[in-house]
């Protein structure tokens, strides 16, 4: 596909304003920011690098002392390759459906397309275009290019190396996916540093990795926020 | 013409419509904004432009203002 930064819905509009309600309920964290982002990022890659160190060292060491050892090695390998994959592929899961809960009433026919039809209402053409292709709505953000689905968000960071991926929904079971996302995207556009505090971060790790791990729509909607984000 | 909407299992639905001058439409718009907050909704003004707002009174200059419910990490 053709990523285009005009995709984004509200390109060029001011910066996002306003308080989220929500965050009394998550008094005890400390607002996020850009810098806040960054020493994110930097323990989630502290954290990967201490998980793959002692498989990596053991997969160094062993063969040295006795090569009988070396499929024992190539299993430490295989361990280093995929604890961060497991990781990442929880981070990517905030893109998947959300199931509904057992006993939790369908939304009644129609539903779904009256919902589109505001979701529409509320972004851009372009990202009206992506969100038909994809099911996901793009936003950019002063934190990085967000890539919105019913359960979650992507965020890609400021160059689009990084991406974090954030669990958050709104409560109900019963609404359909696009009033998910347009219950999302209305709050990340009146508090983005807000919504991310809300939100639980999954995962931060490399495009790359998290990208591998996404059904086909979600890449093409992640590829758009990456061009947004590179922009 | 303003609209106040709610989003809802339906998909949304328009509660009320007004325009700034039509004090009888503003009042009932008032009244079912009130009402939802009570119920736990939120209000967003949502603008044509992509912003967006907080608001726990009516704006009467808003295109749209959107009862959304609260959202959470999960």
């Amino acid at each position: 596909m053709s990523a285009d930064a005009s995709l984004v819905a509200g390109h060029d509009g001011p910066a996002l304003t306003g308080e989220l309600p929500e965050l009394a309920n998550v008094y005890w964290r400390r607002r996020v920011d850009a810098r806040e982002l960054r020493r994110a990022d930097r323990l989630w890659t502290l954290s990967t690098v201490a998980h793959e160190l002692p498989f990596m060292a053991t997969a160094v060491v062993l063969p040295l002392l006795n090569p009988v050892t070396i499929p024992v090695a190539a299993m430490a390998l295989a361990h280093a390759w995929f604890i961060p994959e497991l990781y990442a592929a929880r981070g990517a899961g905030v893109m998947r459906a959300p199931r509904r809960a057992r006993g939790a009433a369908a939304p009644p026919a129609g539903a779904e397309t009256r919902a589109l039809g505001l979701l529409g209402d509320l972004v851009g053409h372009d990202a009206r275009e992506l969100l038909s292709r994809t099911g996901f709505v793009l936003e950019r953000g002063s934190l990085g290019a967000w890539l919105i689905g019913p359960a979650g968000a992507l965020l890609v960071r400021p160059g689009g190396r990084r991406v974090q991926c954030h669990c958050v929904h709104a409560t109900g079971d019963e609404l359909p996916p696009a009033d998910r996302i347009a219950h999302l995207l209305l709050a990340l556009r009146a508090d983005e540093s807000g919504f991310a505090t809300v939100a639980n971060m999954t995962f931060s790790g490399a495009f790359w990795r998290v990208r591998r791990r996404l059904p086909a729509p979600a890449r093409e909607g992640l590829l758009a926020a990456r061009a947004a984000a590179e922009a | 013409m303003s609209a106040l909407i709610r989003l809802d299992q339906t998909g949304h639905t328009v509660l009320a419509q007004w325009s700034p001058e039509d004090s009888a439409a503003v009042q009932d718009a008032r009244g079912a904004l009130r009402a939802e907050l009570d119920r736990g909704y939120f209000a967003v003004a949502s603008e044509s432009d992509g912003t967006a707002t907080q608001v726990r009174e009516l704006p009467l200059d808003a295109e749209f203002v959107i009862l959304r419910r609260p959202i959470a990490g999960g």
